[in-house]
């Protein structure tokens, strides 16, 4: 079935040239048809793809690869490398005019999600600039486009300029930016009607409002959904408007996201920001080697070690690492443990960002009950002082009790309890294996992720 | 070129204006795909691996999906072989031939609508975020109710801001009454409400909007679930049909779409909206071939009734009109 990762495809391309002492230059067009497939699979555009894999052959032919012992993985560190340089440097800085009102149009297709994303670049503004924003409702086209933008001002607390659907939005523009000067807003977002690239008469009514207000940004909100189509898109809108950033949108699905790739390479516009969720707060910075991963199916790591630093407590850790270390874990540190780990957002998200975990059969569908571990909880917590530090004087009697107290049953107090005898015992021999591989040097992953 | 002859003699009886419609909705995906497809045989003089190499990137560009295309253009080597055939030009028709085989699949799943005669239809629309299904049903109301039908709308998307006035709107556009509740209320006891209300007044067709939600969100997933068990267990048989709504514009992860879709909600067909753009929407072409999903709709454009049953000769036809009446000029 389709959506393998890089990592995957190359391991299995690899499988089959192993034994061989060096890698020919056969073997490298084989790894790039595994490189393209992974790209085409993510929807990365055809030419893209195209000149792309030209240059990540030059460089894949040459001495770092060929030379190399581990071929699959320079393979990826270079497709890595160029995909991250392809998709340009961090770039969420929003312009500030030197006369306010900063003017930003938002521009797209229907249903890319403008309307929201207005919204939570208004309350970015505002939260992480400390800026005043000003909402224009400018599409007078969809059925209630108005109504949802003034619910979410109404959400945020926040101004939207309107003056219903019978005005044009030229005018409406017009008169926004008067309001906002007056009113001393310092930002004003213009809230486009979606239309298709190639609907002339609407084109013109963009350019139009582009005239008029000037803006500072033309942000093109893009649903990070789209195929092969998306650089005709990316294209018409930059040649006729000049965009200044990209929005994608609807990350938080489970699409690869090669259209943000393709639109970069073929406007040369940077992505500024992209939209993870319904909340009005999910709006946030573009980070090209996490969408590089991303792309290329190999998770997101650097997100998941950023939301354990935001959520574990550095201290605690070292201490529990100590802990582990020694085999003197015991059921309070367990809970402790659960806890951070629960803090960091569900868990199943939290698998998915785990590189490899894709490969695991079944992981997509997998929910782990969070019910489960309230229960493991409540087990712990019927537990004494002792038994929580001794778990071996948990007798039948203790586990009766334990049950009774914690609402569940005997087995799922057994089934705990030997589970944390495992994981003991798995602590220790994981220690023992890092203490021997300090001494052979370092302890190895099967592929390194970066 | 006698398999685009076979096609026109069809459509010159049909009613013209519908095959105008997928005509002009199409346009610019003809455009692209069929230029490019023209430009490919003029350049060729016989058929070799070059010829499919780059006959393969017009289907991958057009999101047909690569294991699709892999396939497609296994069988036309085939069937090139078999025919032996050399000459670029007559690849062309062997083209659209198995193009609309794949639509046609092996199954006999049509691309009707499972109508009730005489009893209530109720029809359940799903899909992710910003797809069209809002519009989609606002058409769809349209046309039922210009065929003389009673038709009821149920506000199930309860979260989006702006959603229910938004088919508040088109309820009075189109003249049908629209079930609600409050924003934020459960959008299972809209659907509740709703199958009552079109009970008790007799209604013929229901049409019941929801949420769009990403199909990775098991939560919201289930709540779908939720709202089609409310239904069946309402009025048994009901939902009559489960339509996921695609934005033609998606890539490969329609597929993941179509196929979680399907899990949680049987879904029965689907409609395909945004096509009057540039972009070919080939990744039906996938989702029949590995879900067996008939589409059943295209949205061509804005205006109300530019929402058409799908067909897949007619697909075909819009997307080589050119070539069809090139065809005939030669003759």
């Amino acid at each position: 079935m389709a959506f393998e990762g890089l990592a995957d495809r190359l391991q299995n391309t690899m499988n089959k040239i192993r034994g061989k002492g060096k890698v020919n230059e056969a073997d490298v067009k084989e790894m790039m048809r595994e490189v393209r497939l992974a790209l085409l699979e993510a929807d990365v555009n055809f030419k893209v793809v195209k000149d792309f894999i030209k240059k990540v052959s030059e460089r894949a032919v040459g001495q770092e690869v060929m030379k190399s012992l581990t071929p699959g993985q320079q393979v990826i560190k270079v497709v890595k490398e160029e995909l991250t340089a392809l998709m340009g440097g961090e770039q969420s800085k929003i312009a500030a005019s030197s006369r306010p009102p900063t003017v930003i149009m938002m521009v797209g297709l229907q249903g890319a999600g403008k309307t929201t994303t207005t919204g939570k670049l208004a309350n970015l503004l505002r939260k992480k600039y400390n800026r005043k924003p000003m909402l224009v409702a400018a599409d007078i086209y969809r059925p209630a486009a108005i109504k949802q933008l003034e619910t979410l001002g109404k959400q945020l607390s926040m101004p939207v300029f309107s003056l219903g659907d019978q005005v044009s939005p030229v005018e409406i523009a017009r008169q926004a930016i008067a309001k906002a000067k007056e009113e001393h807003h310092d930002y004003v977002l213009i809230d486009t009607a979606g239309r298709l690239h190639v609907d002339e008469k609407l084109m013109d009514e963009l350019k139009d409002i582009k005239e008029l207000t000037k803006p500072d940004e033309i942000f093109l909100v893009v649903d990070a959904m789209t195929g092969q189509d998306a650089v005709n898109v990316a294209q018409s809108f930059n040649e006729l408007l000049g965009l200044t950033g990209v929005v994608l949108t609807k990350l938080d699905g489970d699409t690869r996201g090669g259209a943000a790739l393709s639109i970069r390479a073929v406007s040369n516009t940077p992505i500024k920001f992209v939209g993870l969720g319904e909340k009005l707060d999910a709006l946030e910075a573009f980070h090209p080697e996490r969408m590089a991963s991303r792309i290329l199916g190999m998770g997101d790591v650097l997100t998941l070690i950023e939301k354990a630093q935001a959520n574990v407590d550095t201290d605690k850790a070292k201490e529990l690492e100590q802990k582990m270390r020694t085999a003197s874990f015991t059921f309070d540190d367990f809970l402790d443990q659960l806890g951070q780990v629960r803090n960091m957002g569900p868990l199943d998200e939290l698998l998915k960002m785990m590189p490899g975990a894709n490969k695991i059969k079944g992981l997509n569908n997998l929910q782990i009950e969070e019910k489960q571990i309230a229960h493991v909880e409540a087990i712990i917590k019927s537990m004494t002082k002792d038994e929580k530090s001794h778990p071996e004087i948990i007798n039948s009697g203790r586990r009766k009790r334990i049950a009774r107290g914690s609402g569940t049953s005997i087995q799922e107090v057994n089934r705990l309890l030997k589970q944390f005898e495992e994981m003991k015992k798995m602590m220790k021999q994981m220690t023992g294996m890092q203490q021997k591989g300090k001494k052979k040097g370092g302890f190895k992953l099967p592929f390194n992720p970066f | 070129m006698s398999f685009f002859k076979k096609l026109k003699e069809k459509f010159t009886t049909q009613t013209e204006t519908v095959t105008e419609k997928f005509k002009d909705g199409l346009t610019k995906t003809r455009g692209n795909f069929s230029g490019k497809l023209n430009d490919l045989v003029a350049r060729y003089r016989k058929v070799d691996e070059d010829f499919f190499e780059e006959l393969e990137e017009i289907l991958i560009q057009a999101d047909v999906g690569f294991d699709t295309v892999m396939d497609l253009i296994e069988e036309l080597k085939m069937e090139v072989k078999r025919r032996n055939i050399t000459d670029p030009n007559e690849v062309h028709g062997v083209i659209s031939e198995k193009l609309v085989e794949i639509y046609e699949g092996g199954s006999d799943a049509s691309s009707e609508l499972n109508i009730q005669e005489n009893n209530l239809t109720v029809i359940l629309f799903v899909g992710v975020n910003g797809v069209g299904k809002t519009t989609t049903i606002g058409k769809l109301a349209h046309s039922f109710k210009s065929e003389g039908k009673k038709v009821l709308l149920a506000a199930g998307d309860t979260f989006r801001a702006g959603a229910i006035e938004q088919l508040e709107v088109w309820g009075e556009r189109v003249g049908v009454e629209v079930i609600k509740q409050a924003a934020g209320s459960d959008p299972a006891a809209v659907m509740y409400d709703a199958v009552k209300a079109a009970s008790s007044r007799k209604a013929d067709v229901l049409l019941c909007d929801t949420a769009g939600r990403l199909q990775n969100k098991v939560n919201l997933m289930k709540e779908l679930e939720k709202v089609k068990r409310v239904i069946e267990r309402e009025i048994p048989g009901a939902p009559h049909e489960v339509l996921l709504v695609l934005d033609a514009t998606t890539g490969q992860n329609a597929l993941i779409q179509a196929k979680t879709f399907k899990e949680a909600t049987d879904v029965s067909g689907i409609v395909l909206t945004k096509l009057d753009g540039t972009a070919k929407g080939g990744i039906v072409l996938a989702i029949r071939k590995e879900l067996d999903i008939p589409v059943k709709f295209v949205g061509l454009g804005e205006k109300m009734d530019d929402l058409q049953p799908f067909d897949a000769e007619k697909y075909v036809y819009g997307l080589f009109a050119d070539d069809i009446e090139k065809g005939e000029a030669e003759e």
